[in-house]
């Protein structure tokens, strides 16, 4: 390493990879008990993973959550925003999941169709 | 470095490798492998989290679950239903982290052990995986050595460690700043700089734990006072007995060479700077700077009078400063953060945090750093736990074997270097050992002699000789044929051992000796005068019983080694004291606490 610029480059990047211990920001939750597990919940986390890795999105983590008790919606994905606020997101798929990180997560835009609201 | 979703931390300092996390480490790689989990979930190996009590500790993040006492088969219910699942196991949490009126879990930052901790030293402990150097530098590493090569001169830097107020944390207590402004006013062509890693009290473990958990931090000291008082060469020296330090120690040194953090023209300042281990082979005595540096040069570790000082004339003659590892932990942060920020945390004379092991009769054996003129109460109680099995505080005994008692009245005393030298005791480098009402102060004098008498180099006559004669004098108390006057003779080979012996380990090693018979003159006393150990400790002044409570179960007959119990079945039973040997078998074989020792 020849330069500052080349260390704060380091540091950025990593410091990405390890802010899941200590600040919070965005969550988002996935239910994954048996019922979102077999309705496919798991490609649906993998994805939103791969999004934010992607996108660098430093300020959010993505957690699971065991049942959340609709279970002819899963996959469920809630998302809690810092002020509190919670949205949540039902049938979701992959492709639904990207899409949700890049309107909602990024540019603050509900995706309404998935939503409970829309669903139920 | 990738992306997870969620990190796994075990524990990886010595506390908890010694409880078995190698094993746990295992179990856990191979149900995240079942559980085809490896691209969502990161194991890392951290160093000491501090509450050595309840290790093996596993941390699990984003929600910061703290799982105590983790056996290696937990491993599948922890993957199973919280890495799988995302349900906490509630079970295994530390018993602290589960409020049990809301049912909430608290992470592991909200747990009243951490809540009055502050950690400057121990920051990075337990948070990062000290055999990567991409976690470090995330954590701001190495960005004080940066900004010391490329924005302030070597005056600068020793100006803002002065006025930082940081004072050695070896034991001295010298302050930094002054000492590095010494070697940086030695004209030299090769000047040394020195990390003291050779820590010995008996039960103490701060500096290894720094450098298992944080290597990285010191690596970026040294540079920087290297480049402070001028000098291009360091050596770590450290103990063998250390090997997990001395292992991570190694990686991070390579690592930070591989980045171009040590070794020629660092930042391309031109800045030289490069970083050698030296291993000791574990005297005591080599903690002391001029023994250290006779060790380092090949020589037999013996002390030699001061001055001249290392500062003028160190290793090979060369102007040379020894810092402790805790002091170097600091200095990154002093240079990021400012002086005023260090100077702002403690008391007038005493700035910053201090870390201090607590061991002995407390519930919360660990690490834990503190801002100075924290009161010993807040340490024991609050931090600490207090003493296990309801039992009463006696003393705390500081700086080990160079150190002295601090007892009940004295425990709203603000810690600090002053406070502690007035109470008769010392900071040391940070060892906390709590006694409780079973312990003999007397007898604990006598170990902690027993311990210099068989570190003493043996140089000079006070220490070789004298420490012996004192060591004697207690055995001859604590088996029960003290005499009268024998405190006083005590008293008197203290103070001359005191006053003339060469080195910091002799000067100090009456220690504990004149601060137990100035608080508990009366347990010396007994000893000598009623042949008694009020604490029940001394075995020569011991007399087993058996009480009327006896059930006749013949129970403390068949574990006597010495067939020196006699009676009939269900009748009362009878100790022949003669014969006795006092090893207490039949005190833990009685059902029914009929045996008492007086």
């Amino acid at each position: 390493m020849k330069t500052l610029a080349e260390l704060a480059k380091i540091r950025d990047e990593a410091k990405g990879k390890i802010d899941l211990r200590g600040k919070k920001g965005t969550r988002i939750v996935v239910g994954m008990a048996t019922c979102g597990i077999a309705a496919g919940a798991r490609p649906v986390l993998l994805s939103l993973v791969e999004e934010v890795k992607k996108r660098n999105l430093n300020d959010v983590e993505v957690v699971q959550t065991g049942c959340i008790g609709v279970c002819r919606l899963e996959p469920i994905v809630e998302i809690y925003e810092e002020n509190g606020e919670k949205v949540t997101y039902v049938e979701m798929t992959p492709e639904k999941a990207r899409k949700v990180i890049a309107d909602h997560i990024v540019n603050g835009k509900v995706v309404s169709e998935y939503t409970i609201g829309a669903n139920a | 470095m990738e992306l997870y979703r969620s990190h796994v931390l075990i524990c990886g300092g010595t506390g908890c490798t010694s409880s078995g996390s190698d094993l746990v480490e295992e179990r856990f790689n191979e149900e995240i492998k079942k559980n085809g989990l490896e691209k969502e979930v990161k194991i890392i190996r951290t160093g000491c989290f501090g509450l050595c009590e309840v290790g093996p500790v596993v941390v699990v993040y984003p929600e910061g679950s703290f799982y105590a006492h983790v056996k290696p088969e937990d491993a599948k219910t922890i993957t199973e239903e919280h890495l799988l699942k995302g349900r906490i196991v509630r079970d295994l949490l530390y018993y602290e982290s589960l409020e049990e009126a809301s049912d909430q879990v608290k992470s592991i930052n909200e747990v009243d052990f951490y809540q009055k901790q502050m950690r400057v030293a121990l920051r990075n402990c337990g948070v990062i995986d000290p055999e990567n150097i991409e976690e470090y530098i995330a954590m701001d590493g190495y960005a004080a050595l940066g900004k010391v090569l490329t924005e302030m001169s070597p005056e600068d830097v020793i100006n803002h460690i002065k006025q930082s107020g940081l004072r050695g944390r070896g034991g001295g207590g010298f302050p930094t700043g002054v000492k590095w402004s010494f070697a940086a006013g030695a004209k030299n062509d090769q000047k040394y700089m020195i990390c003291n890693a050779d820590e010995g009290d008996p039960g103490a473990f701060m500096d290894r734990s720094v450098l298992e958990g944080d290597p990285h931090a010191i690596i970026e000291a040294m540079a920087i006072a290297g480049y402070a008082i001028g000098a291009s060469q360091g050596f770590v020296y450290i103990r063998a007995e250390y090997p997990i330090a001395v292992q991570r120690l190694e990686i991070a040194i390579a690592q930070a060479k591989e980045n171009g953090l040590l070794g020629k023209d660092i930042f391309g300042t031109g800045f030289d700077f490069d970083l050698e281990i030296r291993l000791g082979a574990g005297a005591f005595v080599c903690g002391e700077e001029t023994a250290l540096l006779q060790s380092i040069e090949g020589y037999r570790g013996m002390p030699r009078p001061k001055p001249p000082f290392p500062a003028n004339k160190g290793l090979w003659q060369k102007p040379t400063i020894i810092n402790n590892v805790e002091t170097l932990a600091n200095i990154p942060q002093i240079i990021l953060k400012g002086a005023e920020w260090f100077s702002s945390i403690g008391t007038e004379k005493s700035k910053g945090t201090k870390v201090f092991a607590l061991g002995g009769k407390i519930n919360n054996t660990g690490l834990i750093e503190i801002p100075m003129g924290t009161t010993l109460r807040e340490v024991i109680y609050d931090i600490g736990g207090g003493i296990p099995n309801g039992k009463k505080f006696k003393a705390v005994q500081t700086g080990g074997p160079s150190g002295g008692c601090i007892t009940y009245e004295h425990l709203d005393q603000p810690i600090d270097y002053d406070n502690l030298i007035a109470l008769g005791s010392m900071m040391g480098s940070g060892g906390m050992i709590v006694m409780d009402e079973d312990n003999c102060m007397v007898d604990i004098a006598r170990f902690f002699l027993d311990f210099t008498v068989d570190e003493s180099c043996g140089k000079c006559t006070p220490c070789r000789e004298g420490t012996k004669r004192m060591l004697e004098m207690l055995e001859k108390i604590t088996s029960g044929r003290g005499e009268e006057g024998d405190i006083e003779k005590l008293e008197k080979l203290a103070y001359t051992i005191k006053d003339s012996a060469l080195c910091g380990l002799g000067q100090t090693a009456p220690n504990p000796v004149i601060s137990t018979i100035r608080y508990f003159r009366d347990e010396y006393e007994a000893h000598i005068n009623d042949k008694k150990c009020p604490a029940g400790v001394c075995k020569n002044l011991l007399t087993y019983y058996i009480t009327d409570a006896c059930i006749g179960c013949t129970k403390c007959a068949r574990n006597c080694p010495v067939d020196c119990i006699s009676g009939e079945v269900k009748k009362l039973h009878v100790i022949d004291a003669e014969k006795c040997i006092k090893c207490g078998a039949c005190m833990e074989a009685c059902p029914v606490n009929a045996i008492i020792k007086k």
